[in-house]
């Protein structure tokens, strides 16, 4: 318990970040079972209603309901960033490996690919690939796109330091112990490498659901299913903000802005972890 | 910095751009996207295209459409072989031509681009430099001052909204300041039966309709300029010389201004030059929020209407100024910071 206690103090901003992320999950894991999913239905209810004893969170203008809307809204979005998230980080530490490790030639196109794609904004690629699709796209496949375009971060952190281990004598004593190449790296290396990996899949996972809501906001995303950045569109679409309907858009912005700061806290406490040198910034 | 240098950096510059050109005319080919054709069909879902609804198409009727969709094909020269459509684009784009819009037929994308460029570069420019302004001088003084009680309260709170994206930001800011109190305008580029000219009245209600679009960035934006130039001071602190000139006696402004601050803001400018590369994309969505005139809400409004000729046109300007601007970092910054030696591309 002391010891829990002492981890906590020494690293608020992930204790923090954890807990609020935790949170959001939950309700996302648990709400589905006490809701009726019926209440997300075009026409289920009285349009336009504000919150009350009926309907929690109030109706939109096509009479939905929007609790059961965000919570399941919640959990599609949370999807799609762990989905694009983990298949980013999986893509993107492969090559830093390749790159790293290998060196030469496949370690020059590697570094030129992430290089000229981080310069590229995610949402024009987003918007070119949805406006050329015929059908609307499902959230699994939003999911796939973004894992596409979000490898690039991870690579390059774990890239930089893989060069810097490879160097150093418990590998070499590794390589003289006889250790083969997968030993190297699982066992020496990644043991190593898990906080560089964790603020990775937490800029992975942060970056995807910032994509899937930035195309769905501009309602190029998935037309039939209520993920946050959907509700958001519709309510824009509706001119929900200026027709005082803030029962309509204040709550997926609240949840995705508590999203954001709860995925914020967690990658700078787990910065603090990775750079040592960043706690004397106070 | 040699001339070879040079050289090979803006052919790689025309590369890219023929690159993005060529992928950008491809896509839409390659998913088989009848532009016309969808449009078409939405307008005559609606009743306009042949004034029946298409649930009640008879056989002449869906002939009848064949034949409008085969007119207008001709009319944009989507008739022709892939190669030869390809060749004319091309040449088109490098004369700017960036065809007609599908839904505003006579009006041509260029035009309507140039008519929504100076709104986004002005208020999202201005916004950009004024957040990068702010957060610089914020990063490093939460370094250079670690003991500050304003900095340690006001501080976290700044680089916590760095997280949120800019449009949720300006849906609140909407909220609160346009509509439950009406400091600002709700949504627009300037009053309402206004005609865009040089005078003082149009230039007030422009800055009046600007100034919420422009908070909700610079609001966010700061935190990100803030973190970054905490980072480098960090890092800058810790170099030799800058315990060298601390032990021969300079003052601390000296040594903040001067010493401190002049080489962490290197990587700062080199950001902020891709960052009004990129000054396009990333006012997209706030510009949907206000429903300011720029080129974000003239994207979203081609999205809606299945506009392509419009959407590609934008898209071909957002890759020309991305490009543009990692060209203008890599032939500057070898010219500002000596340690920089390009050798090898």
């Amino acid at each position: 318990m002391n010891a829990t206690l002492q981890w906590v103090s020494h690293n608020k901003l992930l204790t923090a970040g954890l807990v609020i992320v935790t949170i959001l999950a939950l309700i996302s894991i648990i709400g589905p079972h006490m809701i009726d999913e019926e209440g997300t239905k075009i026409g289920y209810a009285m349009p336009d209603q504000p919150p009350g004893r009926e309907y929690l969170l109030g109706t939109d203008t096509v009479g939905r309901q929007l609790l059961p809307t965000i919570i399941s809204g919640m959990g599609l979005t949370l999807r799609v960033g762990i989905i694009a998230g983990a298949l980013g980080l999986a893509i993107g530490v492969v090559l830093a490996f390749i790159s790293g490790f290998y060196g030469g030639l496949p370690d020059a196109i590697i570094r030129g690919a992430a290089d000229t794609l981080l310069t590229v904004p995610v949402l024009l690629l987003l918007v070119v690939v949805a406006s050329t699709l015929t059908s609307a796209l499902t959230v699994n496949q939003v999911a796939l796109l973004l894992a596409g375009i979000t490898w690039m971060g991870a690579t390059r952190i774990i890239r930089s330091q893989v060069l810097s281990m490879r160097e150093r004598a418990y590998l070499e004593v590794a390589r003289a112990s006889g250790a083969n190449g997968l030993q190297i790296i699982f066992l020496e290396l990644m043991p190593n490498l898990l906080p560089y990996i964790a603020v990775s899949f937490v800029g992975a996972v942060a970056q995807a659901i910032l994509g899937s809501i930035g195309i769905e906001a501009l309602g190029l995303g998935p037309q039939n299913e209520n993920t946050l950045g959907m509700t958001i569109y519709w309510s824009l679409y509706h001119s929900s903000q200026v027709r005082g309907l803030w029962w309509w858009w204040a709550p997926p912005v609240i949840v995705i802005i508590l999203l954001f700061i709860g995925l914020f806290l967690m990658s700078a406490g787990l910065d603090r972890i990775a750079n040592p040198r960043l706690r004397r910034a106070g | 910095m040699t001339k070879g240098y040079v050289a090979r950096r803006i052919a790689i510059f025309f590369l890219i751009v023929w690159l993005a050109a060529s992928l950008n005319f491809l896509l839409p080919h390659l998913a088989e996207v009848n532009p016309i054709r969808q449009r078409l069909a939405r307008l005559q879902a609606f009743g306009v295209a042949s004034g029946v609804t298409a649930s009640r198409a008879t056989g002449e009727e869906k002939s009848l459409f064949e034949e409008t969709v085969k007119t207008w094909e001709r009319k944009f020269g989507l008739d022709q072989p892939l190669w030869k459509q390809y060749i004319r684009y091309i040449g088109d784009i490098a004369r700017f031509d960036l065809g007609f819009s599908i839904v505003n037929f006579p009006a041509s994308v260029l035009k309507m681009i140039l008519q929504a460029l100076p709104w986004t570069v002005l208020v999202i420019g201005i916004a950009t430099i004024m957040s990068f302004t702010l957060g610089s001088i914020l990063g490093a003084l939460m370094v250079w001052r670690k003991n500050s009680p304003l900095l340690n309260i006001l501080g976290p709170p700044v680089l916590a909204l760095s997280a949120i994206p800019y449009y949720l930001l300006g849906v609140g800011l909407v909220f609160l300041l346009a509509f439950t109190w009406a400091f600002f305008p709700i949504s627009g580029g300037y009053d309402y039966g206004r005609v865009p000219d040089v005078s003082w009245g149009f230039i007030l209600s422009a800055s009046h309709h600007a100034i919420l679009p422009a908070l909700s960035i610079v609001l966010a934006q700061i935190g990100f300029w803030g973190l970054h130039m905490r980072g480098m001071m960090v890092t800058v602190q810790e170099e030799d010389y800058m315990q060298f000139a601390e032990a021969r006696g300079l003052t601390d402004r000296r040594l903040f201004l001067r010493y401190a601050m002049r080489n962490a803001i290197l990587p700062q400018a080199t950001n902020l030059a891709l960052t009004l590369g990129l000054i396009i994309t990333q006012g997209v969505l706030v510009e949907v929020v206000f429903s300011y005139p720029g080129i974000g809400t003239l994207l979203f409004n081609a999205i809606r209407n299945l506009d392509f000729f419009v959407i590609n046109g934008i898209v071909f300007i957002i890759v020309l100024s991305v490009a543009l601007s990692t060209l203008i970092i890599d032939l500057v910054n070898p010219i500002l910071d000596p340690r920089i030696r390009y050798q090898q591309a």
